[in-house]
């Protein structure tokens, strides 16, 4: 049973979207729109029930901001949402997945800001004013990011549950400088488990894109 | 997960007045949000403090410091961590994944919590989640538990990697909280179970931790991590030496040397450290030296191989740094 079942999701109102809904933002427009994100990430977090109350509230939601895929969007959440569950659950980017939901199997993986992350382990208010890549924000049109493109040639999965997370990994492995030969890739992407021990193709994928990029 | 509140600071001073009153510091999550989860954790109140200014590395003359809310990616890949100190960098990077360690702050991993799975079992005995309750591991699955520093209430290991290699380099601690800063040994930062297991560390309520100081040493340059474990990356130790030599010729002038994964804390092996004062680099030696690492040590039903594997793995990583492995 995931969080989200559990919890009564008060939703005060639905999604807003700031900007033409659909449209694609440049991320110059998104930071104008949204003050900027040094800015955003600085202003503090109001909540509907702040800290300073007395004893825990019953359920408080509060409003965050997250740019993701390069569309701004704003959203009323609870407290307790995970940026997993509210990627998932509230914009209905489902390409990320819940494995563990423990920090365990990397299949939730996304970046914020640039760095790879478990999304699985961190709440999305936390993350007020961040810029979030998904695996939905990889592809340019009907144009495949290199590294999807690798895992297709080279057979990086078999049930395909675990890749995105892989990719999103990949993605990230390759831009640390950490894909420079198998072994490094072997350790750099051990945080991600494939049930199908697809590793091999994982492995020869990353190694191609590291070298086409 | 329970309800909390949550609040975002801007300063120490409204961070350490929001905990003393009660509420949790949170840093990266990894071990708070996944023990809220399970309910095994419930604070009412969280404090993030990521906006907080301490999450610088430097060198001052040949001590590496470290904010506490540094990355363990970030500390592990940094250039003066690499020069100064570089087993702190290979203990980092030996734990958790790269995502997890993108996350998750120094400090957060000094007070992560330990890993038996009695603690997150909410219908199982644990005085360390419920005092009192009994310990589930002594009669049942203790293979991954300790054989030092255990007490007849709680037999489970400290989980960190990086706390094995500061508490072998010596390194210091800052805090600040309600009644001002002080700073002590991270060695201190552990308390031993006894009877009162749920109490961990010796933080007083409020207390923030500020930065890590790692003393530079003629020993830091020669120095390993070596983590024994079931697979080949991405799991806790079994068990884990940090080592530090330093010699003149073949012989050694001093050692550090602190193991992991076998104790109920981070662990000093200050006997292993005199026994090798003076000896040659050689295998004879880490082997004379790493056989008082058993000393006190106290085996359950099913860690046994522990008292095998940590003599053994003090050797190998006494080899690594030597040279000769
Ligand atoms: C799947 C998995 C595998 C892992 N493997 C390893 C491993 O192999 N080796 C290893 O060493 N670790 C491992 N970890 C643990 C991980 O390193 C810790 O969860 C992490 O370091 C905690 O840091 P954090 O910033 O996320 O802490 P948080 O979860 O934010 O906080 C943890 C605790 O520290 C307190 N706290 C945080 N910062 C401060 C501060 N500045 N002052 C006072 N109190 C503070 C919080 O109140 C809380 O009680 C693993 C974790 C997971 C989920
Ligand atoms: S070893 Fe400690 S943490 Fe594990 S069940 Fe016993 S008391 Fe709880
Ligand atoms: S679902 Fe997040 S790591 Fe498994
Ligand atoms: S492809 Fe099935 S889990 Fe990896």
């Amino acid at each position: 049973m995931s969080d989200h079942d559990r919890i009564p999701l008060r939703q005060a109102r639905p999604m807003a979207e700031k900007g033409a809904a659909g449209s694609r933002l440049s991320r110059r427009s998104v930071l104008q729109m949204a003050g900027g994100a040094a800015s955003l990430a600085a202003a503090s977090v109001a909540t509907t029930q702040t800290a300073s109350s007395d004893g825990p509230p019953a359920t408080s939601t509060t409003r965050v901001r997250l740019v993701v895929n390069g569309s701004a969007r704003e959203l009323e959440l609870d407290l307790r949402q995970s940026l997993l569950d509210v990627l998932r659950e509230r914009l209905d980017l489902t390409g990320t997945k819940k494995g563990c939901n423990q920090g365990a199997c990397g299949a939730c993986t996304v970046l914020v800001n640039g760095r790879r992350v478990t999304s699985c382990l961190t709440l999305a208010v936390m993350h007020d004013g961040a810029e979030i890549t998904t695996i939905e924000g990889l592809a340019r049109g009907d144009e495949l990011h290199p590294l999807q493109a690798a895992f297709i040639e080279h057979d990086g999965f078999q049930c395909g549950f675990c890749t995105p997370g892989q990719i999103m990994s990949g993605v990230a492995c390759i831009a640390e400088g950490h894909a420079t030969s198998p072994e490094q890739i072997q350790f750099w992407m051990s945080g991600n488990i494939c049930r199908c021990a697809a590793y091999p193709g994982i492995v020869a994928a990353v190694a191609d894109a590291a070298g086409r990029t | 997960m329970l309800p909390f509140s949550f609040e975002k600071v801007r300063t120490e001073q409204d961070a350490i007045r929001a905990a003393a009153a009660g509420a949790r510091y949170i840093a990266g999550g990894t071990t708070l949000i996944d023990l809220m989860r399970d309910e095994v954790e419930r604070p009412e109140r969280l404090v993030d403090i990521n906006a907080l200014p301490m999450a610088d590395i430097r060198a001052d003359g040949s001590d590496l410091v470290i904010g506490a809310l540094a990355r363990m990616s970030d500390v592990a890949a940094h250039p003066e961590t690499k020069r100064l100190q570089p087993l702190i960098a290979e203990s980092l990077i030996e734990g958790a994944s790269p995502q997890l360690r993108n996350m998750a702050s120094m400090g957060g991993n000094l007070l992560q919590r330990v890993r038996c799975p009695y603690f997150r079992m909410l219908d199982a005995a644990c005085n360390k989640r419920d005092p009192g309750s009994g310990c589930s591991a002594i009669e049942g699955l203790n293979a991954g538990h300790a054989i030092l520093g255990t007490s007849d209430h709680c037999v489970a290991t400290h989980p960190s990697d990086v706390a094995v290699a500061l508490v072998a380099l010596g390194a210091t601690m800052r805090v600040r909280g309600p009644q001002g800063e002080r700073t002590f040994p991270v060695e201190e930062l552990f308390r031993l179970p006894g009877d009162t297991p749920h109490l961990e560390h010796t933080l007083r309520p409020g207390e923030l931790i500020v930065e890590i100081r790692v003393p530079g040493g003629p020993y830091a340059r020669q120095a390993r991590y070596l983590k024994v474990r079931d697979r080949a990356s991405y799991e806790f130790a079994l068990v884990s030496a940090a080592v530090a030599l330093e010699t003149e010729g073949d012989t050694i002038r001093q050692a550090r040397v602190a193991v992991g994964g076998v104790g109920t804390r981070p662990w000093r092996m200050r006997a292993v450290e005199e026994a090798l004062r003076g000896k040659a680099t050689d295998r004879n030696a880490f082997e004379a030296a790493a056989h008082l690492a058993l000393e006190g040590t106290r085996p359950l039903s099913h860690n046994h191989y522990k008292v095998e594997l940590l003599p053994r793995t003090i050797v190998r990583a006494l080899e690594m740094a030597g040279g000769t492995a």
